[in-house]
């Protein structure tokens, strides 16, 4: 069964638990600057948006790698960057249209959100449910499906 | 190991930010934030200082679990000497500034000295300057905010402002974190302002570590699931806010109401958390559009709220900052309650409207709401007139009246000035101090003594004068927690006094939320601290740090004239009784309480911290 | 059926493995002129650092990949394609026939017409081989003089400054990197080259090399508009730009211009021949013209539709692919998007803030992103091409961005998620 990340802003706080459950996953500190999912506040528009990879189909991060360093885990679905083969060209960073590659200059590679292996922190981290880690089939990732076509680009 | 054991000090005066160690030996007795910096005041402020003069010192300190993921870790606290009360204060916020001076690298930020002009600190990491601000002085938090971010282009950027009342010297001025969280109370922003600071911006990328990561974790989701389960923490608070407890301390009959002359506030529903529900005509929206979380906080009971387009507070009013047209840190349980029962005031929109002057301008709700009613009682008595107030008519239950003198003060300005120096004050310049609500010259929290015992001791012998949060025994006289007590009955309520004191002594040391104590005990903070930190935390050794800090600061307070003469009530609590309701004909028994709690403090019968009582403490 | 394809780039095989993909049975011959494995010229500045083996410069790493696949490599030139009779000649001298063929062919560095610059000791930076001459040169100490400061220069900078050589970088333009980046942009690149002890001549043009006597290889003379100066240098590396090698296809019948003149299915004028990446001039999302782009994401988004054209899937169609480029000048990272010097009638915004070496640009036409640079932003760079692609209309957000331009993930999201939002 493929789950996936599914993310509701309407339940989120703000509390950033999952950037820092995310940065300790990954970099072995609390480091919200370190996280690969991150919160974005609308003070006036009064909502919170946790934003993270949806392990889009289309990976374009993934083909427009150069040197085969980001591949599909075929159990979690997730594309996941070989640190080993990263040379840090950044090229995936700038493919990406979500923005979801980012660039770590401390260690000269890139990093993105690889679903933990298949447990993700972050949705066990949240204390509301707005981030979970659910069946694909389930409902809400139709709804964002339709979020990254709206901010995929016209083929 | 988790305090990074760096602290940034900041000489105004000569101008300099010189980093220098974190004095351990003071952490192994008073393990952080509340407690370390209390310890670092009184070594390096005589208690006779004038806290308005360059040699006060402010302390801006987090706790160990600061910056950790342990839920509530973002707080952090201004101590300093209270122009308030001349007792210690200490002011605790959260949001997201703690959290990020930790990641910077910071355990504390202590600013001394007075600048010769108006500027901010600027921390980046290890570097620290000491900016020019000609430019944000005179304008409000908010505004301060915009210009900073700007300035610094970084949205991640976290700043700590005082709005124009605490550059003009109100007293109860409060420090302005992340927009809408305050370090609030006893006029700490009031010490910024005379130091000629305006903000602090911080910025971090360091992260924070901790001793052992698996058991951390481990002791932190315990923590986090007992307080998922707990009533308050985890259904009343994310759901009502602070404001949960509107009713129901309406319906105790210990809601304080018209300064106090009453303890029934017939319209405590209309401006509850509930009513902050309701869909209203004008636009069909709730006040409360959602609830927020301050850093790492899985209770998140911040309010993010609208004002009622239609409200004359707001319409019309193009001079104003975007934010009251939209969506900004909402109303809190002891705004709603100062500035609307103890004014008479049943207006929510007026009151949301006063809760966002608050917060743009860095007042504390709390003491303006009743300082305004204090005001309004000499005034309905004919004590003061229309020549005193700048011609507002200043009756009990109107809201324009409210809202006015809440600008006033927001700006410092006119009859707003004399607002700004307390009730306590006002009150005895116009002759009659009695009328002033106040311990140790701060003003009263949302409680009635006469309705709940327990808490008119805790108001009594509070270090920082009256104050909620150094001894919330509502927690055991109203919501049963630990053990349900009567809240009409005296007895055994100086040792549970104690008990709340110490423990929030040390919950308030350790970088967390003072909330969390609803649902946890030192035994569930215990096994966070022991796995994030370095050295052995039991809850025994945090109950004894509880106590150790409480002594301090008591002692501190002793030798600034704050001691035991300031342990009193206003005669309105003890003299006279309650009219309406369930607490009818109750006074409060300070008088049979406070003698058993210096016996069970180990004090003399005067009061005075014994020197077998420090000498056990290590004091 | 059996499809072959010149050039072992990026865009070469990612068609040849997306033709197995669609066709198990068919035959798939990639033609490489090089004599490593398959490998990615954006890895190479990251290997002449030492941060990588040659190994880590492949394209792909399985061992027997190719074999498993069953893609055969020849290492071999194409001296000449005859369409009629649908046959290749070789270097090696043999023949290979084709059913399909593309032409993934790459492109090739400029050399500019100076005086000298056959030399040896002056090098281009474009191969593994160069990599190593290069590498074998550039000695602590060394004069090394760098005639051109665009993209491969700017990356190779790094590589050349670690080995402790003493740089100087020469440029026609007023600019470094002047093909991705503004004045101000291209300016601040040089201030930092300049802060990075590294000499910059911009407006400057090397006119002879000469060999020399003594402790230097080279006298350079490189003339400015305050006159002519005369350098040492133990190594010239020329980057003064590729162009596509499309040389061997003269006689093909196939129609070149820039580059190989491609449909949206990436088909040539001649039928079953495609071209694909740096060599095909292929449609630009941005512009709607074609135009060679020469970068690693057309390359292998070329490869992908060339190869669904060439095993007759329906539909697959190059809607235009944007320009755009990240580029790492000793620490200094930068990007540009599409149209990014704006376009007339249209809107934009800026930040320079030269103090923390950031620079972000945005350019709009009506409310939709058509272009942006930026330097020293590396969070969330990606949906400056998400905005520009999806030509999602911004709407209030707009004159916020032009307020602010650092609200652009702000934008991003509430576009994007506007039923959360709103």
């Amino acid at each position: 069964m493929q789950m996936s990340l599914v993310i509701d802003a309407n339940k989120c706080t703000a509390c950033l638990q999952c950037e820092m459950a995310c940065s300790y996953e990954g970099e072995g500190v609390f480091n919200p600057t370190k996280s690969r999912i991150k919160i974005f506040p609308f003070h006036e528009e009064g909502i919170f948006v946790p934003y993270t990879c949806t392990q889009c189909d289309e990976a374009w991060c993934m083909h427009a790698c150069p040197v085969e360093a980001i591949v599909l885990n075929k159990t979690t679905g997730a594309k996941e960057i070989v640190n080993d083969l990263c040379v840090g060209c950044k090229v995936c960073t700038i493919a990406c249209p979500f923005g979801t590659v980012n660039y770590n200059a401390d260690s000269g590679k890139v990093i993105k959100c690889d679903l933990c292996g298949g447990d993700p922190e972050c949705a066990k981290a949240c204390p509301t449910d707005a981030i979970t880690y659910q069946d694909a089939n389930w409902t809400g990732y139709d709804k964002m499906k339709d979020y990254a076509a709206k901010a995929m680009p016209a083929k | 190991m988790s305090w990074t054991k760096k602290v940034l000090r900041i000489n105004l005066t000569a101008g300099t930010c010189s980093p220098e160690p974190l004095n351990m030996e003071w952490v192994e007795q008073f393990l952080g934030q509340r407690g370390l910096a209390t310890k670092y005041l009184t070594e390096e402020v005589p208690p006779t200082t004038d806290a308005l003069s360059p040699e006060n010192t402010m302390y801006m300190i987090t706790g160990p679990l600061t910056g950790t993921m342990a839920s509530t870790a973002g707080r952090y606290s201004v101590v300093t000497k209270s122009p308030l009360t001349g007792a210690v204060a200490c002011s605790n916020s959260g949001g997201f500034f703690g959290n990020e001076m930790k990641c910077a690298g910071w355990d504390m930020v202590i600013l001394e000295g007075k600048s010769p002009s108006p500027v901010y600190i600027s921390i980046n990491d290890d570097k620290a300057e000491i900016l020019p601000a000609d430019e944000i002085w005179g304008k409000s938090v908010w505004e301060a905010d915009e210009w900073l971010h700007t300035k610094h282009q970084d949205p991640q950027l976290r700043v700590a402002a005082i709005g124009v009342s605490g550059e003009k010297g109100v007293l109860y001025s409060a420090i302005m974190n992340d927009l809408h969280r305050a370090a609030g109370r006893s006029g700490v922003g009031t010490v910024m302002g005379s130091k000629n600071v305006k903000a602090v911006v911080i910025r971090g990328s360091k992260g924070v570590d901790v001793q052992d990561p698996k058991a951390f974790f481990d002791a932190t989701n315990a923590g986090k699931k007992i307080l998922a389960e707990n009533p308050v923490t985890g259904e009343g608070l994310p759901a009502l806010g602070t404001q949960v407890l509107m009713n129901v301390i309406n319906e105790m009959g210990a809601m304080p109401t018209n300064n106090w002359k009453d303890s029934v506030f017939e319209g405590a529903s209309k401006i509850s958390g509930e009513a902050m529900l309701e869909p209203r005509d004008s636009d069909g929206k709730a006040n409360l559009t959602r609830n927020g979380a301050c850093f790492a906080c899985t209770i998140a009971c911040q309010r993010v709220s609208t004002i009622d387009p239609e409200h004359f507070s707001v319409q019309n009013r193009d001079d104003l900052h975007p934010s009251y047209h939209a969506n900004s840190g909402g109303l809190e349980y002891e705004a709603a309650w100062a500035l609307g029962s103890d004014t008479g005031v049943d207006d929510i929109d007026a009151l949301t409207y006063a809760q966002f002057v608050c917060n743009e301008q860095g007042l504390d709700p709390i003491s303006l709401g009743s300082t305004i009613a204090a005001a309004m009682e000499m005034y309905e008595e004919g004590f003061i007139t229309k020549e005193d107030t700048d011609g507002i008519e200043l009756n009990f239950g109107n809201a324009e009246a409210m809202i006015k003198c809440t600008e006033l003060v927001a700006l410092g300005e006119g009859f707003g000035a004399e607002l700004g120096q307390g009730s306590s004050r006002f009150c005895a310049k116009h002759g009659h101090p009695e009328l002033s609500m106040t311990v140790r010259g701060q003003e009263f929290p949302a409680y009635d003594p006469r309705g709940i015992q327990g808490m008119g001791l805790g108001f009594a012998t509070s270090n920082r004068g009256a104050c909620h949060l150094r001894g919330y025994t509502v927690a055991s006289e109203v919501l049963g927690i630990p053990i349900k007590t009567d809240p009409l009955e005296t007895e055994g309520k100086a040792g549970l006094q104690i008990a709340f004191q110490n423990a929030t002594a040390a919950f308030d040391s350790a970088g967390i939320c003072i909330f969390t104590s609803f649902a946890w005990s030192l035994e569930d903070v215990a096994p966070q601290l022991n796995a994030a930190c370095e050295g052995e935390w039991t809850p025994e050794r945090l109950g004894e740090i509880g106590e150790r800090i409480w002594n301090l600061e008591r002692l501190y307070n002793d030798a600034a004239g704050q001691g035991a003469s300031a342990d009193k009530l206003p005669p309105r609590l003890t003299e006279e009784a309650v009219k309406t309701g369930p607490a009818a004909g109750k006074v409060n028994g300070l008088a049979t309480m406070l003698p058993e709690y210096y016996a069970e403090r180990g004090w003399s019968p005067e009061g005075d911290v014994t020197a077998d009582t420090k000498a056990r403490l290590g004091l | 059926m059996k499809h072959v394809i010149i050039g072992a780039g990026p865009s070469g095989i990612v068609a040849a493995e997306h033709i197995r993909k669609f066709d198990q049975s068919a035959t798939i011959v990639i033609i490489g002129d090089e004599p490593e494995a398959p490998y990615s010229r954006m890895a190479i500045p990251y290997h002449l650092i030492g941060n990588i083996e040659e190994e880590g410069t492949y394209l792909r790493h399985k061992p027997n990949h190719f074999n498993d696949l069953d893609i055969q490599l020849i290492n071999a030139r194409v001296d000449k394609i005859d369409s009629v009779d649908k046959m290749l000649q070789l270097s090696t001298g043999v023949t290979e026939s084709y059913d399909k063929l593309l032409i993934a062919s790459g492109s090739r560095p400029v050399s500019p017409p100076i005086p000298g610059i056959g030399e040896p000791g002056v090098h281009s930076c474009w191969t593994l081989e160069d990599a190593g001459a290069i590498a074998a040169l550039a000695k602590p100490g060394a004069k090394v003089i760098q005639i051109g400061a665009g993209f491969i220069a700017c990356i190779i900078l790094e590589a050349l400054a670690r080995r402790d050589v003493d740089l100087t970088v020469v440029e026609m333009e007023d600019r470094m990197v002047p093909r991705m980046m503004d004045s101000i942009a291209g300016n601040m690149i040089k201030d930092w080259c300049l802060h990075k002890n590294i000499d910059v001549f911009t407006n400057g043009q090397v006119t002879e090399i000469q060999k020399a006597e003594g402790n230097h290889t080279f006298k350079v003379s490189v003339k400015t508009p305050d006159g002519v100066t005369q350098l040492d240098a133990d190594l010239v590396i020329t980057a003064t730009g590729v162009r596509p090698c499309a040389d061997f296809l003269e006689g093909s019948g196939i129609t070149v211009d820039d580059g190989i003149i491609v449909d949206k299915n990436m088909q040539t004028n001649v039928p079953d021949i495609y071209a694909s990446g740096d060599v095909a001039q292929g449609k630009d999302f941005c512009t709607g013209e074609y135009a060679v782009q020469a970068i690693q994401p057309t390359a292998t988004e070329h490869g992908l539709i060339a190869a669904q054209n060439m095993v007759g899937l329906e539909g697959a169609e190059c809607g235009g692919t944007i320009n755009m480029n990240v580029l790492d000048t000793m620490g200094l990272i930068s990007c540009s998007f599409g149209l990014w010097q704006g376009v007339e009638g249209g809107e934009s915004c800026q930040l320079v803030e030269k103090d923390k070496w950031r620079y972000l640009n945005l350019q709009f036409d009506d409310d939709v992103l058509i272009g942006a640079t930026g330097i020293g932003y590396t969070q969330h760079v990606g949906i400056m091409r998400g905005l520009i692609q999806s030509e999602i209309p911004l709407g209030k957000w707009k004159n916020k961005l032009l307020e602010n331009p650092l609200q652009l993930m702000e934008a991003y999201l509430a576009c994007t998620q506007s039923a959360a939002i709103q």
